[in-house]
């Protein structure tokens, strides 16, 4: 019994041996990404085409996607911190949302119990008006703000998303009380815009390249974007070129599993940027309207530290989070 | 007119070609096969089928994408009717009269009316969308927060049609799913409740997973426990599996009516494809010659109650297209993620769309005519093998029910957490029947309570407070006044003397 025990061991030994041989060239084996999202969202786009550049990048053997979506993203964390444990190969879909999540429900498994790898990118919403609004500029709408708060209605997605978020700072930033916006949550860009075509909101806000068609087609008014310039290729001023002092995004990016060693985080970070410079990425980015913000190692954790806080202080002001 | 007919014909030589036609068929045999499988949804489908936009063209991708969707739309009748199990969230109501009629031996009939009703649903609801997709899409932009808390209210007064014999137990049971709708995550503040810091509640329950525990796993165990000491087994008995003359003459009204009640709410944003269902079920129950046929009165069920909700689930599919191809607007989870299928295309829907795609729409809608008909030939050869199937002993049948539902529900999000509690709220299901309480009730409650809730909210936001909103602007004053109407007229009408042919 001992010895055939033995020769298992030695056939499992071999086994081990001969895998990582075939792997030699290859900076990770088998990339296991966990996206906290159903298929088809902005998480599940992000962790595919980073997995698809991988492999073209010749930086990882195969990818496998699994997908665990509910409650922003924390359900997947959760799972993901409990089953991969110093798994080197192992990476989760990160970004604003999972982090707004966090700061709002408090769940007992955090970003805390994960490794930050890398954020990858920005999307940047803008803010509009229908077509027929009297609304010509931020200014007006900052004027309509200040005379009567309730009287704007801001339209956007759900209650502590960044739509909402970047209201709250607008609003705080022209000295206006948080508390006092008049926010209409939507579930959804497709809501959001529809209230904003038919005019059942004062001012919309999403992600640029969802509003990008109406504004187009002259069925929206864009009146700021915001992005710390303007976006390439579009006339849209920047919240900061009309005096508001506020730039926000949406960022995504990835995390390693827990108790991995820091060279291990280094690898999954080199793999991570050398997948960024494919053209399947690049080609993505531009088609989603995502910009790239390529943040590694320590100035990424701190990054995630900064937003934490910065979230956290916006709900607070809501009266979001006690 | 005659433009719009030649950019159609255009549009059939493109879908034509063998390669879409192949598309088509596939896409509607495996939406077919979804519709049947609770749980397993239209929209997880389209989602995973996704990374085919990167190796097939696109109208070859976009015509098979519809077909599933399509095809979900047909197939979510058949496990309602056959199992008491809605394969889909909007074929609730088709189980209440359908798998009546199935236990009293008429399946055939019940899953022939679905087909057909479908096919005729879908196909005027295709031709409105090649008529009058711009108007109605502008129209459909009329309806903001208050317009949808109006209707909501209407749709609260019409659904106590389905609440079966005793009001009471009716009101017990719609309070229940009221109650289970308040669970997870406030839509509108963003505040956690009655979650007990369980993560999995924190998105609410999902519906399709109590439909199928009350509906397919308590009824299974409901047989299971206490049925076969009272019922020698009338449930495999066949009669007859075409529809009679009769059921022609009740199911071509009814198909209609479902199809007017269908078409104009999908193509509404946020309205869903549950509520025409329900209100499609209410009008026909009012309307009905043979009210003592309904399920609720104890009867054999009533095809009407298949005919037109079934119908008003497909024409509300072919509205949902208008605002996905009009204006970009997605009013489902799975015209979202055929959002994501144009995209990948670098096609964006929307206002620009007819014009810098044409061929490609115009082809896509000619597609949906030859997939409704591909459906038709599809679905109706099946009926009499689908009937067939409760000629299986019941011990089989409903082993097969309980692993059905389990894959699914185990399938909508991988997750043991929720088959756990597909078979908690199962046995809550066996307890209701066991007292007699409705269980539809449950999944109207936690459908229309949320969203009355958020759009409530948002009404009374967007007016500052001023809950007049609901009269001053003319969309939701008609639907309070019609509520005002259905609630009260019939009591004038009784106090004068005249009878109605039905009394709730």
């Amino acid at each position: 019994m001992k010895i055939r025990f033995s020769v298992a061991l030695r056939h499992a030994a071999v086994a081990v041996a001969s895998v990582a041989l075939a792997s030699q060239g290859f900076a990770l084996d088998n990339v296991k990404f966990m996206i906290g999202a159903n298929p088809g969202g902005g998480f599940d786009q992000t962790g595919r085409n980073l997995g698809k550049a991988m492999v073209e990048a010749g930086v990882a053997k195969s990818v496998q996607y699994e997908n665990k979506g509910g409650a922003g993203g924390t359900i997947g964390l959760a799972q993901f911190a409990n089953a991969s444990k110093g798994d080197p190969n192992a990476m989760i879909v990160t970004g604003a949302v999972m982090v707004g999540a966090i700061v709002q429900n408090k769940p007992p498994v955090t970003l805390a119990n994960a490794t930050p790898v890398a954020r990858l990118f920005y999307e940047y919403n803008v803010f509009v008006v229908p077509a027929n609004s009297p609304l010509k500029s931020m200014k007006d709408v900052l004027e309509m703000l200040k005379k009567d708060p309730g009287s704007v209605k801001w339209g956007g997605g759900s209650r502590g998303s960044v739509d909402h978020i970047s209201v709250a700072m607008i609003a705080k930033d022209a000295g206006v009380d948080p508390s006092k916006i008049n926010y209409v949550p939507f579930q959804g860009g497709g809501e959001a815009s529809a209230a904003i075509l038919g005019g059942h909101v004062t001012v919309g806000t999403s992600g640029y390249s969802e509003m990008q068609q109406f504004i187009k087609s002259g069925k929206m008014r864009a009146l700021a974007v915001t992005s710390g310039s303007k976006l390439p290729g579009e006339p849209v001023p920047t919240l900061k070129e009309q005096g508001v002092n506020v730039e926000i995004g949406n960022w995504r990016g990835v995390y390693g599993a827990p108790g991995i060693t820091e060279a291990q985080r280094k690898a999954l970070a080199d793999a991570v940027v050398a997948a960024s410079k494919q053209k399947s990425w690049t080609d993505a980015l531009a088609s989603n309207d995502w910009f790239p913000a390529v943040l590694t190692g320590e100035e990424f954790a701190k990054f995630v530290d900064g937003e934490h806080k910065r979230i956290e202080e916006s709900m607070k002001a809501v009266g979001m989070v006690k | 007119m005659i433009e719009t007919w030649n950019l159609l014909l255009g549009g059939f030589a493109t879908a034509i070609q063998p390669a879409n036609l192949m598309w088509a068929f596939i896409g509607c045999v495996l939406g077919t096969a979804i519709g049947v499988l609770p749980g397993i949804g239209p929209a997880l489908t389209v989602a995973m089928l996704l990374p085919i936009t990167a190796k097939v063209d696109p109208s070859g991708a976009l015509i098979m994408l519809c077909g599933v969707y399509y095809g979900a739309a047909y197939g979510g009748s058949t496990t309602s009717i056959l199992m008491n199990t809605p394969g889909e969230s909007s074929s609730i109501m088709t189980a209440l009269e359908g798998n009546t009629m199935a236990k009293h031996g008429r399946a055939g009939p019940a899953l022939a009316t679905a087909a057909i009703g479908s096919f005729i649903a879908g196909t005027i609801g295709v031709l409105l969308l090649t008529l009058f997709a711009p108007l109605v899409a502008d129209f459909a932009l009329k309806f903001g927060p208050a317009e949808f808390f109006s209707l909501m209210v209407l749709a609260f007064v019409t659904v106590s049609s389905v609440l079966g014999a005793s009001m009471v137990r009716g009101l017990a049971s719609l309070s229940l799913g009221l109650a289970i709708g308040l669970v997870g995550m406030d839509a509108i503040a963003g505040i956690p409740r009655y979650t007990g810091n369980v993560p999995e509640f924190i998105d609410g329950i999902e519906f399709v997973l109590v439909a199928v525990g009350l509906f397919a796993v308590g009824e299974a165990l409901y047989n299971v426990l206490f049925e076969p000491k009272t019922d020698p087994g009338t449930r495999n008995k066949l009669s007859s599996i075409w529809m009679t003359r009769d059921d022609w003459k009740r199911s071509w009204p009814a198909w209609l009516r479902g199809t007017a009640i269908g078409f104009p709410f999908g193509s509404v944003p946020a309205g869903g494809a549950e509520i025409p269902t329900f209100l499609s079920y209410s009008t026909e129950r009012k309307l009905s010659k043979h009210p003592k046929d309904f399920s609720s009165e104890g009867g054999k069920g009533a095809i009407e109650g298949v005919a037109g909700p079934e119908a008003a689930n497909n024409a509300n599919a072919a509205g949902a297209l208008v605002p996905l191809l009009t204006l970009g607007i997605p009013t489902s989870a799975t015209a979202a993620i055929l959002i994501g299928a144009f995209q990948n295309y670098n096609i964006q829907p929307g206002p620009l769309l007819f014009q810098t795609s044409g061929p490609l729409v115009w082809g896509l809608i000619a597609s949906l005519y030859i997939g409704n008909l591909m459906l038709l030939v599809l679905n109706l050869p099946l009926v009499g093998m689908w009937a067939r199937l409760l000629t299986i002993p019941k011990p089989q049948l409903y082993a097969g029910i309980l692993v059905f539902a389990s894959i699914g529900v185990y399938g909508m999000r991988q997750s043991s957490f929720d088959l756990f509690l597909m078979y908690v709220i199962g046995v809550i299901g066996v307890i209701m029947r066991r007292f007699d309480f409705p269980v539809a009730p449950v999944i109207v409650g936690m459908i229309l309570g949320p969203m009355s809730e958020k759009q409530l909210r948002n009404a009374l936001s967007i007016s500052q407070g001023d809950w007049l909103i609901f009269f001053k602007q003319p969309i939701a004053c008609t639907f309070m006044v019609l509520t005002i109407l259905v609630m009260f007229v019939p009591m004038i009408l009784r106090k004068r003397g005249v009878r109605l042919s039905e009394d709730d």
